[in-house]
């Protein structure tokens, strides 16, 4: 059984001459279980497609299917328990004037459950951050706090599938280390699904089993994680970015 | 290095008043730079661009900047008057921050901008202003510099505004480059090309380039020597291609927390920081 698929999914804004398409008949598959990357530069459609996903864009055309029910143009409280997504920014995507009690009670008020005191707690020793974290706002919270709690909220309605917008790329490489970590190992307790984004080749290989490589809103290539680790790619542009992962090469300007 | 260094530094301090007093944001930190290019890496906070901003005398107040010695080929940088220091900034050390969306004035042509640069420090007419533009326009690898001279700021990608920027502080051919993450905001692409453009200038021009970076990759495989910073300190100083066998435990455990193509494991390494690496005396930078 497959837990998302995406058929033919075109995303694109604006009208006639203004019309920009932003994803291209990107056609793949996530398996129940697994962790699913996305690669590509700025403007190549890999966060497009996360939020097609979530029903923030306007336009869209194809297919897309979570677990055995085919999307339409809304989407119900049901799709959002089991779908949840984690941003880029975490100083972005928590409201300042909020404490960490009020962000995590809202989500599971809103999704209906009623001992809400215990989930937060819960949700809290989930993601590494003890109860004195609970009444704090974002301001008194490091940018990798911030982002745990970031994973706490969307962990909240106790969904199957994450998709994490490059969850880490606003941290230090040593905090990203320890969300990372945070992301496996939760992944491995509830059997969760991961769809994430990342310019950082590096980062997909160690959190996915395979990656889709986008560019200008195509998918140009799928990678297993095996063949990224091999360095064996068919693209001219995934191999490119397969050689920059491992620091500056002077002589890779030529064959770009 | 037998020849004289560029820039000379020694127990260099950026100091901002707290109400809970004064906080150092770089702690006493002494290095030398050559003709060479020199990387800073660290994490954020560890005062890697307030080093480079205290070179250029670019703290505010109530920021202070103090050294025992901070020269600039023999010329004691901190006894200038702000006036004489403007001839130094853009003319004998440039500066090219991370994000070239904010470093370029919105509202002007980029054609006008970097002209405007070359006239103030060089006092050169119109027509030569207008044709070194062009020059270093076209020595960054811009296809069309005259449709770009017309142009402004927001009509540039970013990796063209990035090599515009550089352009710009190359303009005055300074003897010293200080480039402040410059190609953080770049894809990957668009990266290489600016870290080989700013790799030929530096060799072509026997130029001192410090390249400030939270990337160890990317400093180890681009830069010949580095130091690294922790907590307004150096904690370690060594040659960009032997970085990977650095001995400090913080360098080490950088190092470590990066994820790698070539060595998948379940979990990676996390940081243990010791309170004794914000005691520790700086390493001297200086040769």
């Amino acid at each position: 059984m497959s837990r998302l698929a995406f058929r033919d999914l075109c995303v694109w804004f604006g009208e006639g001459e203004d019309r920009v398409d932003a994803v291209k008949n990107a056609t793949f598959e996530v398996p129940s279980g697994a962790s699913f990357g996305l690669v590509g530069e700025s403007g190549s459609g890999k966060s497009t497609i996360l939020r097609a996903l979530m029903g923030l864009v306007p336009n869209w055309s194809g297919e897309m299917v979570v677990g055995e029910r085919k999307l339409g143009e809304k989407r119900d409280r049901a799709f959002y328990k089991e779908v949840q997504m984690v941003f880029q920014d975490p100083y972005a995507s928590l409201h300042p004037r909020h404490s960490v009690d009020q962000v995590l009670s809202e989500v599971l008020k809103l999704h209906g459950f009623s001992d809400i005191d215990r989930r937060v707690n819960a949700l809290l020793a989930d993601v590494g951050l003890g109860p004195s974290y609970r009444f704090r706002y974002p301001h008194q919270l490091s940018g990798g706090q911030r982002q745990r709690v970031a994973i706490a909220r969307a962990l909240a309605p106790e969904p199957s599938v994450l998709l994490l917008d490059e969850p880490t790329s606003a941290l230090d490489v040593s905090v990203q280390a320890e969300v990372l970590n945070l992301l496996t190992d939760l992944r491995e307790e509830h059997g969760l699904t991961y769809l994430m984004v990342s310019h950082d080749l590096a980062v997909i290989a160690h959190m996915c089993e395979a990656t889709a490589v986008m560019q200008n809103g195509e998918i140009v290539e799928m990678l297993s994680v095996e063949e990224m680790r091999a360095m064996r790619a068919e693209h001219p542009y995934t191999r490119h970015l397969l050689e920059s992962a491992s620091g500056y090469n002077p002589n890779a300007e030529q064959r770009a | 290095m037998s020849e004289k260094p560029l820039l000379d530094i020694e127990d260099l301090t950026v100091t901002f008043p707290t109400r809970q007093g004064d906080f150092q944001a770089v702690r006493g930190i002494s290095f030398t730079l050559g003709r060479e290019r020199l990387g800073i890496v660290g994490e954020s906070g560890s005062g890697k661009s307030m080093t480079g901003r205290a070179i250029l005398r670019l703290i505010r107040p109530p920021g202070r900047v103090e050294a025992g010695k901070l020269e600039l080929e023999g010329t004691d940088l901190l006894k200038l008057s702000e006036r004489e220091m403007q001839k130094i900034r853009g003319q004998r050390i440039s500066m090219v921050m991370q994000d070239p969306k904010f470093s370029l004035n919105p509202v002007m042509r980029i054609g006008d901008q970097i002209m405007e640069i070359y006239r103030f420090h060089t006092g050169a007419g119109k027509r030569a202003a207008y044709e070194k533009a062009i020059e270093m326009l076209e020595a960054v690898s811009i296809r069309d510099p005259e449709r770009v001279m017309r142009a402004y700021p927001h009509e540039m990608s970013g990796g063209m505004g990035q090599r515009i920027m550089i352009a710009m502080m190359m303009v005055t051919e300074p003897d010293i480059l200080i480039a402040d993450e410059p190609t953080s905001a770049l894809d990957v692409s668009v990266q290489t090309q600016v870290l080989s453009i700013m790799d030929r200038l530096v060799r072509e021009r026997g130029m001192g380039l410090i390249f400030i970076s939270h990337d160890l990759n990317l400093v180890a495989s681009f830069c010949d020597r580095v130091l690294i910073m922790y907590a307004g300190k150096i904690v370690e100083v060594c040659d960009a291609d032997r970085l990977h066998e650095a001995r400090h435990p913080y360098t080490r455990g950088l190092l470590g927390s990066l994820p790698r193509l070539d060595e998948p494991r379940h979990h990676l390494e996390v940081l243990k920081r010791d309170p004794a690496w914000l005691d520790a005396p700086s390493v001297s930078g200086r040769q």
